[in-house]
């Protein structure tokens, strides 16, 4: 992402010295900075408060449950790793790690080259309807995902959809991994487009004048050297989908009713560790899936931020 | 574009994409006009007899008007868990870039590691345990969990430690001003382009909120928009009786979409700003 750095004001030196450390001699100083460690605790006390409540504690609630089984004749006894080796085991868990893989390996690419496309049009021509064009397309980020899915899977119906000429079932079992991918492409293609677009607004122009000069066209400066410098905020986006992907969920949730049989209970991990909860009380599985899905996604995203850190400049 | 026929070709790429993300709001601006026999038998992309009134009066009078009820709570929803968790986030990322206390860069490593939790995996845990504490099924349940903010103060941590200088709180604090008010008067003012973005994605983030709505709430009168229309849509498919229709779902969906576009429109030079924010590091 843009390496432009606001450096805070040459620290010109302070007309009083720093506030007093701890530990400082006079006592009237070391209730100062009492009182400081108060005010501070005061400034983050909320956000801690919620982190605990809303973060911490869930995470090590659902791990609890999650090595308990309930049985009819003792209630709850406590299993171990039994509900991870089931997970890993369970065809159905496997099968919906296979589809959202799947998905991912194909969407990602279509929609971050998309986003990458139209991106790289909009730096280089300026005209009016590229800025109509750049507005057009990060609109449907707008649109909330339920709506954006209600939308298309009328868009996808047979009886009152546009494409029904096409004669193509959108929503059979062979087709409608595309048909959500599609969604989903539609939806978020405009705002990765933008995140790339502010990258490619950071850059300095002067290069691509010299690139100029050495007689290179648009295309190949587009390609040859504005794709590679903005690598960063590519990987960043990346990332950001692939995590998306792994919980897919609320889509295939919403075209569920329209076809039972493709859109299984267990289409996704998510789809179904929610439809173990919720359908069939299943709360320790259910929390074993879920924690596992979320140790995969967690310890996937720092992995990918480590192996790729020399070029997306995390620190 | 230097030649003209590169010029003329990435326009024409740009319009066939321009038809791909705006088609389908045409479809659906055209369909809300439309009774439902006209749903299933006129032209799917232009007009017929012109019904938009009528669908009004009927997507509002639908389960005794629970249309406008949803629309207010995602509403509230938005602004509450919005407002409250960019507050938080301002008071906390400000403390992890300007103020000393013990704990200090423990909580912010704490912070920075819990940042890539995905959200997901957490609403069944928190569902369980607000249940154990009879807090499910309320307003309090959807709003709760979303005043937390952890890329939120993230953020703002970035963005007070880059662009306020010290000197400009010492001066305050020797002009006689305690902590509270330097934060208010101060640091408040040099933190607004940031606390906009926050605000607007927090805002976004709710009022698009699905999975936490739908396992937290039961009664129907507390559901957002996102929730409701699924079980309208649902009913639909399943044909059951006295369910809401599709020309009524689908002008529920213009009536929900419109007033976020417009937003959207209005705003958009700050989502420009803040997506640059989080960028610079």
């Amino acid at each position: 992402m843009s390496e432009v750095r606001t450096e805070s004001a040459a620290a010109a030196p302070a007309v009083a010295g720093p506030p007093p450390r701890t530990g400082a001699k006079a006592p009237g100083r070391r209730l100062a900075s009492a009182k400081q460690s108060a005010i501070g605790w005061l400034f983050v006390l909320p956000f801690a408060v919620l982190l605990v409540a809303f973060l911490l504690l869930p995470m090590a609630y659902a791990f609890k449950i999650s090595l308990y089984r309930s049985t009819l004749i003792e209630g709850e006894v406590f299993a171990f790793l039994d509900n991870y080796r089931q997970a890993i085991d369970d065809p159905l868990v496997r099968q919906g790690v296979v589809r959202v893989l799947i998905f991912g390996l194909i969407q990602t690419p279509v929609m971050i080259g998309i986003a990458l496309l139209a991106a790289l049009l909009i730096d280089a021509a300026t005209s009016r309807f590229s800025r109509f064009f750049r507005l057009a397309a990060f609109v449907p980020y707008a649109v909330p995902v339920v709506i954006g899915t209600l939308m298309w899977g009328f868009l996808y119906s047979k009886s009152i959809g546009p494409l029904s000429w096409t004669g193509v079932n959108f929503v059979s079992g062979d087709t409608v991994l595309a048909s959500l991918g599609n969604i989903t492409t539609w939806q978020w293609a405009g705002y990765n487009m933008i995140v790339l677009y502010a990258a490619l607004q950071g850059l300095p122009r002067e290069v691509y004048e010299s690139a100029k000069i050495d007689g290179a066209g648009q295309v190949q400066i587009a390609l040859r050297i504005k794709t590679p410098m903005i690598s960063s905020a590519l990987i960043l986006a990346t990332l950001f989908t692939i995590m998306g992907t792994l919980q897919f969920f609320t889509e295939p949730l919403i075209l569920q009713p329209l076809n039972p049989g493709a859109i299984t209970q267990h289409y996704t991990p998510n789809v179904y560790a929610y439809n173990q909860a919720f359908s069939f009380q299943q709360y320790n599985y259910s929390a074993a899936i879920s924690f596992l899905l979320g140790a995969v996604v967690f310890v996937g995203s720092y992995i990918f931020l480590f192996a790729t850190r020399k070029r997306s400049a995390l620190r | 574009m230097s030649s003209r026929k590169g010029s003329a070709a990435a326009h024409v790429v740009m319009g066939l994409l321009a038809v791909y993300f705006l088609l389908p709001f045409w479809w659906l601006l055209v369909a809300a006009t439309k009774n439902n026999d006209g749903l299933f038998q006129s032209a799917s992309l232009w007009f017929s007899d012109f019904h938009l009134i009528e669908n009004l009066k009927l997507l509002f009078h639908q389960d005794n008007g629970v249309y406008l009820t949803w629309l207010r709570n995602s509403a509230f929803y938005a602004v509450v868990s919005g407002v409250g968790s960019t507050v938080i986030s301002a008071l906390a990322g400000y403390a992890f870039a300007k103020l000393r206390f013990p704990g200090r860069n423990g909580l912010f490593a704490l912070l920075l590691g819990l940042i890539m939790v995905p959200a997901t995996a957490l609403v069944l845990p928190t569902y369980l345990l607000m249940s154990q504490a009879n807090m499910v099924d309320s307003i309090w349940a959807v709003i709760l969990p979303s005043l937390l903010n952890p890329f939120g103060v993230y953020l703002l941590r970035v963005y007070v430690h880059d662009s306020i200088p010290d000197e400009m709180l010492e001066a305050a604090r020797i002009d006689g001003a305690g902590e509270l008010r330097v934060f208010r008067s101060v640091a408040l003012p040099a933190m607004r382009p940031a606390l906009v973005t926050v605000l607007l994605f927090s805002m976004v983030a709710s009022w698009n909120n699905f999975f936490l709505p739908l396992v937290m709430l039961s009664d129907d009168r507390l559901y957002p928009l996102t929730v409701g229309l699924r079980t309208w849509y649902m009913s639909a498919i399943m044909g059951n009786g006295g369910a809401a229709t599709f020309n009524v779902i689908v002008t529920g969906a213009l009536v929900a979409i419109i007033p976020l576009i417009a937003a959207f429109l209005m705003l958009q030079r700050y989502w420009r700003g803040g997506l640059t924010i989080g960028a610079v590091k």
